[in-house]
């Protein structure tokens, strides 16, 4: 087992560094921008993945989190002009916060629709605010908020200390990707680790965990403060690809995406949020793809209207109703099956 | 005088605006403790049955007060057969699938009317008090929604169908095994349920006019005021209702409109904070 499990971590770290050595030699500049918000959104997609598969906090304003590590990566680089600092601002400004709104919660005990309602509460507060700060008057040092337009024009990243090596796009797709196989492993280690066996253990049986003398509140905050901090990384990564950040970051919209990715992926895992978020941002591009419209409006005269809200939807019902398990553990069931059906030994923990 | 009767009037709309909005899905929530999270697209759809039969020629009464409840009641009832009763105590599944419902609906109806508002004038002109002009259209929102309460707390106090929903909700084996069958008692409660935010969604049309993505502003304010509401249908209803519109409108009033969203959605959060289980959760227990 201990074997089966080193073999997954080697090949992991090996598939990761071949996609980030070889892809870059491989594809063009515009491809390669492509995939990095692919994987940009996968490190989105892990934040939730492991508050909400591991923890079973499921949080309906995981995108507050991205937006306010947007923001703050935005605000702060424009005012700073050095990006090192306003890096590890977008990381530990959401972890703050979502420390802040754990505590508030957890500590309150409140259950899982309750906190459903104050997650989405809190995330519309902040859309809200943000998308009213228009005026002149909203300025935070030289940086104007801009609330509905946007901020746009915010400086890349550069080499620590050295503001004017800005990372060009190929850099930005290292760095990214090396993002995501760090987070990944890390959190492999972490879930390993004693804090993440209390972790599960409290997802399966909370009041169990707290009776062997476990607090329980402050595990549930450090683990979500710790889901913020990935969050907020997303999303001042996000801010670097695209040069401007805007309150649809805070939308609804978003949060429904990363709960989609989640569960279409596979909830307990942290493959499984990663092909989620691949899978569903590939098939919304498709469908929004010109060839596709003209087809179908050749087709069946609809194609003028059609939005990717109605696929998201399909997929979104299909899922709970068929697969509430998620393609990753499917897949990983089946292929078990398969093992034992073929004489193979049983393998135990699966990741 | 004229700006107290004024104010008076602007605080009740906000508080029957959220009552209205929300009543379907405390309905739901209250009986079978599903949330449908396509709630706030049952909205748009009653609003889009009520423009569209207008525009037919239909009176404008009869649209917004039968059509468009007998529409998206019909749509609960193929929803509740196709999705929900296979999710009944999932709770969170049947919020994901509903949330999946919802995008359905918004790209479907995009796909038929386009992305586009549409929307009819207010049949009722505007009214004069001294020197403060109210919209007359608002006096009839008030109405309707006291209407629905009044009806929905009778409806369920004091008939044998209100009996049996709420045998059935309190212990569905044990009503099973008096001879009455749960499935089909969910089914009438997600329809009416349906029914009821298809004539709120009717009512509401000639105010806001009607996009496909209506639905979005109206599900998190409706979702908010439920779960603060707490188990009662129509008493939660009305205290979370009477909570969230007077802290909305004063601080709008006194501020903008933006802020007054804003004051509201921090005392659902502060709320929530203090009585976990709703306002019903602690008070007025017992109570419808």
């Amino acid at each position: 087992m201990i074997t089966t499990r080193r073999a997954q971590l080697i090949l992991a770290t090996v598939a990761g560094l071949a996609f980030m050595l070889i892809t870059p030699l491989a594809v063009d500049l515009f491809t390669l921008l492509n995939l990095t918000i692919y994987v940009i959104l996968a490190i989105l997609a892990l934040s939730l993945g492991l508050i909400w598969g591991y923890g079973g906090i499921l949080c309906f304003g995981q995108a507050a989190f991205y937006g306010l590590g947007a923001y703050t990566y935005a605000v702060s680089a424009i005012n700073i002009g050095e990006s090192t600092a306003p890096l590890l601002l977008a990381i530990a400004l959401p972890a703050a916060f979502a420390a802040l709104l754990g505590w508030f919660m957890f500590y309150g005990r409140l259950s899982d629709v309750y906190m459903g309602v104050i997650t989405l509460a809190v995330t519309l507060i902040l859309f809200k605010l943000i998308n009213a700060t228009a005026g002149d008057q909203y300025v935070i040092g030289i940086a104007r908020l801009n609330g509905f337009n946007g901020m746009h024009g915010v400086p890349p990243l550069n080499i620590p200390g050295n503001a004017s090596a800005i990372l060009l796009p190929d850099g930005l797709f290292y760095v990214c990707v090396a993002c995501l196989l760090l987070i990944y492993l890390g959190l492999r280690w972490l879930l390993a680790s004693h804090f993440g066996r209390v972790i599960i253990a409290i997802r399966e049986n909370e009041q169990r965990a707290e009776l062997l003398g476990y607090d329980v509140r402050w595990y549930k905050t450090v683990l979500f403060a710790l889901g913020g901090a990935i969050a907020g990384l997303a999303g001042a990564l996000f801010v670097n690809w695209g040069g401007y950040a805007d309150p649809g970051l805070f939308s609804l919209f978003q949060s429904a995406q990363i709960i989609i990715w989640v569960i279409v992926g596979g909830l307990g895992t942290l493959l499984g949020p990663i092909v989620g978020a691949v899978l569903i941002h590939y098939l919304t591009s498709l469908i929004g793809s010109p060839e596709l419209v003209s087809l179908l409006s050749n087709l069946l005269g609809i194609g003028r209207n059609l939005d990717s809200n109605l696929l998201l939807g399909v997929i979104l019902v299909l899922f709970v109703l068929l697969v509430p398990r998620g393609v990753v553990p499917g897949v990983q069931h089946l292929w078990q099956r398969y093992r034992i059906k073929s004489g193979a030994e049983k393998s135990g923990d699966n990741y | 005088m004229d700006l107290a009767v004024f104010i008076l009037l602007e605080i009740i709309y906000a508080i029957a605006g959220l009552v209205l909005i929300s009543l379907g899905l405390a309905v739901v929530f209250g009986m079978m403790r599903v949330i449908n999270l396509a709630h706030g697209e049952f909205l748009m759809l009653g609003g889009y049955a009520a423009i569209v039969s207008t525009q037919a020629g239909l009176n404008i009464w009869l649209a917004m007060l039968i059509v468009a409840p007998l529409t998206v009641g019909l749509v609960g009832l193929i929803v509740e057969r196709l999705i929900i009763r296979f999710l009944y105590g999932r709770i969170l599944d049947t919020m994901l699938a509903t949330w999946g419902l919802s995008l359905c609906l918004v790209g479907l109806v995009t796909l038929i009317f386009g992305n586009t508002t549409t929307g009819i004038s207010t049949p009722i002109p505007a009214l004069q008090i001294g020197q403060f002009q109210v919209v007359g259209y608002n006096l009839f929102i008030i109405a309707v929604a006291a209407v629905m309460l009044a009806g929905l707390y009778a409806l369920l106090r004091f008939t044998d169908w209100g009996l049996i929903a709420r045998a059935a909700m309190q212990n569905a084996d044990m009503s099973d095994a008096l001879g009455i069958n749960p499935s089909r008692v969910y089914m009438l409660t997600f329809t009416f349920g349906a029914a009821l935010t298809g004539l709120a969604g009717g009512v509401l049309a000639p105010l806001t006019g009607i996009v496909p993505s209506i639905g979005a502003t109206y599900i998190a304010k409706a979702f908010i005021t439920v779960i603060s509401g707490g188990v009662a249908i129509a008493t939660g209803t009305l205290s979370a209702a009477l909570s969230f519109g007077l802290v909305e409108r004063i601080t709008t009033l006194l501020s903008s409109p933006v802020l007054g969203e804003v004051a509201l959605l921090i005392a659902a959060v502060l709320l929530l904070r203090f009585l976990p289980r709703g306002i019903t959760g602690r008070f007025f227990r017992g109570r419808l």
